[in-house]
């Protein structure tokens, strides 16, 4: 017993992980009657259950915190193997497309409310205002798809600055207010503008990379691939990027700035941290983020509507980053995977999901309010934060 | 001029449902220094279980006047949206206090969906709009463009009437002044021999009966109620309170009747856009916000370190 403790620990326990990761997903996403779906579902609680009952919960923890660089080259391995068993299946590529797509936009949520503290309703409006700002420079300025995509972040992020005045004079409930009230003016004026396409929405030009078109199939010879490869093997590039520099930001300086920030305004100025500064920073980066996700599912969606960035979207976003535990960015990528797959591979709830998922994440704010995996407090010695 | 007069009736009606919205969260606030959004949401319960009272009287005594039906419809409204109140405040915001406040708003919005979700799948054809009765006659006085209606009238001033009501409660009795000590020093106020748990509850009761009361007045003066209403009336009534200063009960009424000045604005100003009117309101409530932090009557607002 103890020798499986100490052996999973190890490099193992990651490689191990990663394998039962990927068999699941696979068979999840397989899966097409409701029993084996629910039995799936199950199954995952079962091998929590039974990982708890050996103790082993704690070796994969080691394991995972351990060997960092070993567990990020497994997820994208993982995530890559993932995209090429589905390479003919239209709808599970989306599936997976649209988990990073969303993984991108609540890592930039995390920036701003995980390390600065900055409260912000309106995450999908900015996921939305990369979208229109991608969508429309495409089809009304002909400007190609790469600088759109780049576009959908900057504007996005100058956007935010607007509302940066009221948001950083603000603190609390009226910071809050101010983002909600956001997010509800954006919703009606999509939905009310003519040029912007009002509530049927605008359709959006395919993303075109060196002159390989992102709408077409792949065909080999005989076989073909969905087009939606390429759209995730482009996310799952973005999503690296965006994890590493999230990483990065956090494990600087500048994550300590941060996390001073939100801990304590008051000390962290006395200590000549420049709060404006620091939350300022969060703010744009965040919104940036998001904005970027937005643009490119914009694109793999090639259709989009005000109905696509509602506050109930907001609101979906944060209790994602709530499920997985403010601040740490691994726990978010796993809520994500939930939140998106169970609705739309569990039919039976499709219809109940907002209530259900809202019931559930109101229990687990009384009962488990840190989410389920939460972040760890900084270490500040042996070179690791 | 018989045009601008219809407007400020109509601004004047929506200002007395938002303010009678917005003293619900104002009250929460005072009492617990929580938000609690799903509070529009409540006000669509209201609506709902009014509509509930009215087709139950409908089908089992069809011969009762106007009058009882009306108070029968109101009751209804008031005590199952008052155990609502109550019931989340016992269950829910009392033991997230403890946690930052976030979690608290986070939690609320989700009491909020869970309300709007449950009308929308278990109410009789929920997913969409009743019909409201009218339940008031309808006579009506013409002059020009001028379209003044009787039920209207008596919707705002018995509006007015609640809030002066609320206004006694919190000033005159001991309920209220127990209410007011909890507000400023909940700690002091339990040394002094105030019933803290207690005060909680009938806080709540008091701020949900006044949001029954605008849902039914809400339904009575549109005919027509929505599962989805709650949102926007939460978001409105949430603004409205912030725009006065939350806590400050003068500064919610002053703020729900400028949310309704600022819409009618919106219509008036730019009639071509009339669609726009939601757009102006709440941008204008973000330049308010970064003008007044913390809303016209500030809240006092010392640190201590």
């Amino acid at each position: 017993m103890r020798r499986m403790a100490v052996f999973f620990s190890g490099p193992a326990g990651c490689v191990f992980l990663a394998l039962i990761i990927l068999g699941w997903s696979n068979f999840f996403l397989r899966a097409e009657e409701q029993f084996p779906i629910l039995v799936y579902m199950l199954l995952v609680v079962f091998l929590g259950f039974v990982a708890n009952l050996l103790h082993l919960d704690d070796s994969f923890r080691a394991s995972v915190a351990g060997h960092e660089r070993l567990w990020d080259l497994c997820l994208i391995i993982v995530m890559a193997a993932l995209i090429w068993l589905f390479r003919e299946d239209h709808y599970n590529l989306f599936l997976l497309g649209s988990i990073m797509a969303y993984s991108i936009a609540v890592l930039g949520l995390n920036v701003q409310l995980g390390y600065a503290g900055v409260i912000n309703f309106s995450c999908a409006s900015f996921f939305g205002i990369g979208s229109y700002t991608a969508a429309l420079l495409m089809t009304r300025a002909g400007i190609p798809p790469l600088p759109g995509l780049v576009a959908g972040g900057v504007v996005a992020a100058l956007i935010g600055c607007v509302l940066l005045l009221p948001v950083l004079r603000t603190s609390g409930h009226y910071a809050a207010l101010v983002t909600m009230a956001f997010a509800l003016l954006l919703r009606v004026f999509l939905d009310v503008s003519e040029w912007f396409g009002g509530p049927q929405g605008i359709t959006v030009q395919p993303m075109s990379l060196f002159g390989l078109d992102f709408s077409r199939n792949i065909v080999f010879g005989e076989t073909e691939l969905s087009f939606y490869l390429k759209y995730d093997a482009a996310f799952l590039l973005l999503l690296c990027l965006a994890f590493s520099l999230v990483r990065r930001v956090e494990r600087s300086w500048i994550g300590l700035a941060l996390d001073a920030v939100r801990s304590d305004e008051t000390a962290s100025a006395c200590f000549g941290v420049n709060i404006m500064r620091w939350k300022i920073t969060a703010f744009t980066l965040g919104n940036f983020l998001s904005g970027t996700a937005g643009a490119m599912y914009a694109m793999m969606l090639a259709y989009i509507s005000p109905a696509n960035f509602t506050f109930a979207d907001s609101l979906l976003f944060l209790s994602i980053l709530l499920l997985g535990g403010i601040g740490n960015i691994r726990g978010v990528l796993l809520a994500t995977v939930f939140v998106v797959l169970i609705p739309e591979k569990f039919q039976v709830i499709q219809e109940y999901r907002y209530l259900i998922y809202s019931a559930l994440v109101l229990l687990m704010i009384v009962f488990r309010p840190m989410g389920l995996l939460p972040r760890r407090p900084r270490v500040y010695s042996g070179g690791r934060a | 001029m018989d045009l601008i007069l219809q407007f400020c009736m109509n601004g004047l009606m929506l200002g007395m449902m938002y303010a009678l919205v917005a003293v619900g969260f104002t009250l929460f606030f005072g009492v617990l220094d929580v938000i609690v959004f799903s509070h529009g949401d409540t006000v669509m319960i209201g609506s709902f279980a009014g509509l509930a009272m009215y087709w139950w009287l409908g089908s089992y005594y069809p011969e009762l006047a106007v009058f009882w039906m009306t108070l029968w419809v109101l009751l209804a409204a008031v005590a199952v949206v008052a155990l609502l109140g109550m019931l989340t405040a016992d269950a829910m915001i009392v033991p997230l206090r403890k946690g930052p406040p976030l979690n608290t708003l986070l939690a609320t919005m989700m009491l909020g969906t869970v309300l709007r979700e449950s009308i929308r799948l278990f109410f009789p054809d929920g997913s969409n709009p009743q019909t409201f009765p009218g339940l008031l006659p309808d006579w009506s006085w013409q002059s020009g463009n001028l379209n003044l209606r009787f039920d209207n009238i008596v919707l705002f001033c018995s509006g007015a009437c609640i809030i002066a009501l609320v206004h006694l409660v919190i000033n005159r009795t001991r309920l209220g002044m127990a209410i007011r000590a909890v507000a400023q020093d909940e700690e002091a106020a339990q040394l002094m021999g105030v019933n803290f748990r207690f005060i909680v509850l009938a806080t709540f009761a008091l701020g949900s009966s006044v949001a029954a009361f605008a849902g039914v007045m809400n339904g009575m003066y549109y005919n027509e109620i929505n599962f989805g209403v709650g949102l926007l009336l939460g978001a409105i009534g949430f603004s409205s309170a912030v725009i006065g200063g939350l806590g400050n009960v003068y500064g919610a009424i002053l703020g729900g009747f400028i949310f309704a000045f600022l819409q009618t604005i919106g219509v008036v100003v730019m009639p071509f856009a009339s669609a726009y009117k939601d757009v102006f309101a709440f941008g204008a409530v973000i330049l308010l916000m970064a003008w007044r932090p913390t809303g016209l009557i500030a809240e006092p607002a010392s640190k201590r370190v």
